[in-house]
């Protein structure tokens, strides 16, 4: 861009303080709460068999954190193959749903239906025919977030522009450019709000079917440490998976942002 | 301005809306590098009428003719500059404009680089690389002008290309345009609800209104003029009295329609 003027800039006004209020406001959040829950604990208002202090918390973690680390490594490539696998389905069933309006009309309901199953009481059937390898836990995951994918990309294909589709109809363009041109770029911002939310539900589900039973996992090493009333590292897991769920979502607006550059604009109207 | 050669016809074009007529017996020519200013008030049809010349709607009847060729109900022939400028917000400025050319099948480095010298014609250089969010309302206009050029059609059907703008850039961006047009030698039909924006503009000025005394609806064409002046004398002819006149006219015209009880 040889001429700056030309170009409206970037969002402007950076308002460094409401940064830092934004900033600041949630990290004091955390630490107070923590630091109520730590005098509760230290204060024996609460007893600690009954609530491990955030710092016996901290000692689990510590003490088992190789162990933890390979369970946790188990159940991320769960919930990240799961829901790579939802996200393929997802799209599969929404595009087919897109081109033919007669799948949209059977499969919607459907779809719906399946997301009234609860999970808890697929899991244990899923462990039954697929037993206590990955793949059924791999199935659980790519069950529940496919949903959200689907939902998300099937309203996306439909805020198209109509203006946009007749401008590149006077185009010549066939239907598969539309779809490609205008469709699916205007599909993508919705597929990332539905892709945030099947992010969140992967590890959770991959942590549920793991309950189930399973020889890795933080679902099992849950399992096995609550079983032994060892409750701090059972809150060491939570807060493991809690960081597991975040990088998955962490990845996901990076993945947003490299694939949207023009949002960083805001809209001149 | 206006070459002798006849390249796009209209031939007694009917169309209706949702089952009631909103247009009838429209015809008129085009001849190369002439600019056709189509004028009518709101709900007269302009957007029926354009609709069914670009090929997206089919009229009950008539004919529209692209070099001699029928291409009635037959979309891609002649390139439409819709009301909004239309730009896709996710591609950036040079994949907006090489969109006619991908979709041809052109290679993408052959789209761009036929784009690319058009730039400073349009006024857009320094901007390539920019999204559409980032430009003013008038560089976006000029981007949606550069994509119906590079579409390569001989044809430009233009739809109140400009009245989404301030009345200055408006102003600028008629000037503006037809330096273009003389340039890139364009024919073109511009629908506009804007008198002024006719006369300086059109070298034929066909008027749209109710074809009968009794309802505003269906329209036909109830008068053409035409403006000898040529285009690089526009701006003061706007400010003569013959101008006058001529506004008159044309304001009468279109305040002759019955007024409206319902719009389109």
């Amino acid at each position: 861009m040889s001429d700056p003027s030309s170009v409206t800039s970037l969002r402007t006004g950076p308002r460094t303080k409401k940064r830092w209020v934004r900033i600041m406001a949630p990290i004091l959040a955390v630490v107070l709460f923590v630091g109520l829950w730590q005098a509760a604990c230290s204060t024996r208002i609460v007893p600690s068999y009954l609530l491990p202090s955030p710092l016996d918390v901290c000692d689990a973690l510590v003490a088992d954190a190789g162990l933890i680390a390979s369970h946790a490594a188990t159940t991320l490539a769960e919930a990240a193959i799961g829901l790579i696998s939802g996200i393929a389905l997802g799209a599969l069933i929404a595009c087919l749903m897109e081109r033919f309006t007669l799948v949209d009309a059977a499969l919607t309901p459907l779809v719906t239906i399946s997301q009234t199953i609860p999970t808890v009481a697929i899991a244990p059937l899923l462990v039954l025919w697929f037993g206590y390898d990955m793949l059924p836990k791999i199935l659980l995951v790519a069950l529940t977030t496919f949903f959200p994918i689907t939902i998300s990309l099937a309203s996306g294909f439909k805020s198209v522009d109509p203006d946009e589709i007749d401008l590149l109809r006077t185009m010549g363009a066939t239907r598969f450019q539309i779809f490609r041109y205008a469709k699916l770029p205007a599909a993508l911002p919705s597929f990332f709000a539905g892709l945030r939310i099947s992010a969140t539900y992967a590890v959770v589900g991959a942590v549920v079917a793991e309950w189930l039973g399973g020889f890795s996992g933080l679902g099992v090493y849950m399992t096995r440490v609550r079983k032994s009333y060892a409750y701090d590292a059972m809150f060491a897991s939570i807060i493991v998976i809690a960081i597991v769920s975040l990088a998955l979502l962490g990845i996901v607006k990076i993945l947003e942002r490299i694939t949207m550059p023009w949002l960083k604009y805001k809209e001149n109207e | 301005m206006s070459g002798s050669r006849t390249i796009f016809e209209a031939q007694d074009i009917c169309a209706s809306w949702e089952g009631a007529p909103v247009i009838e017996h429209i015809s008129f020519t085009l001849d190369e590098g002439q600019i056709i200013c189509l004028i009518g008030r709101s709900g007269s049809g302009k957007t029926t009428l354009f609709h069914a010349l670009a090929g997206l709607s089919s009229p009950e009847a008539g004919k529209v003719l692209l070099d001699g060729v029928d291409i009635t109900s037959s979309p891609g022939h002649v390139s439409y500059m819709l009301q909004k400028d239309l730009l896709l917000d996710h591609r950036t400025i040079i994949g907006n404009v090489c969109l006619p050319l991908l979709i041809q099948g052109v290679p993408k480095k052959e789209a761009e680089s036929k784009a690319l010298s058009l730039f400073a014609t349009f006024g857009l250089e320094g901007s390539e690389d920019a999204y559409p969010r980032q430009l003013s309302g008038g560089m976006r206009q000029r981007a949606a002008l550069m994509r119906t050029y590079l579409s390569g059609a001989p044809v430009m059907l233009m739809d109140e290309p400009f009245s989404a703008l301030d009345a200055l850039t408006r102003e600028d961006m008629r000037a503006w345009f037809l330096r273009v047009a003389d340039k890139l030698a364009l024919s073109s039909i511009i629908v506009t609800h804007d008198i002024n924006e006719a006369m300086a503009l059109a070298d034929t000025i066909l008027v749209l209104g109710p074809a009968c005394k009794e309802s505003p609806l269906p329209s036909t064409i109830r008068s053409s003029l035409t403006i000898d002046v040529p285009r690089s004398e526009r701006t003061d002819f706007l400010m003569s009295a013959e101008a006058a006149t001529l506004r008159g006219k044309l304001f009468k015209l279109l305040e002759d329609t019955p007024s409206r009880t319902h719009t389109l």
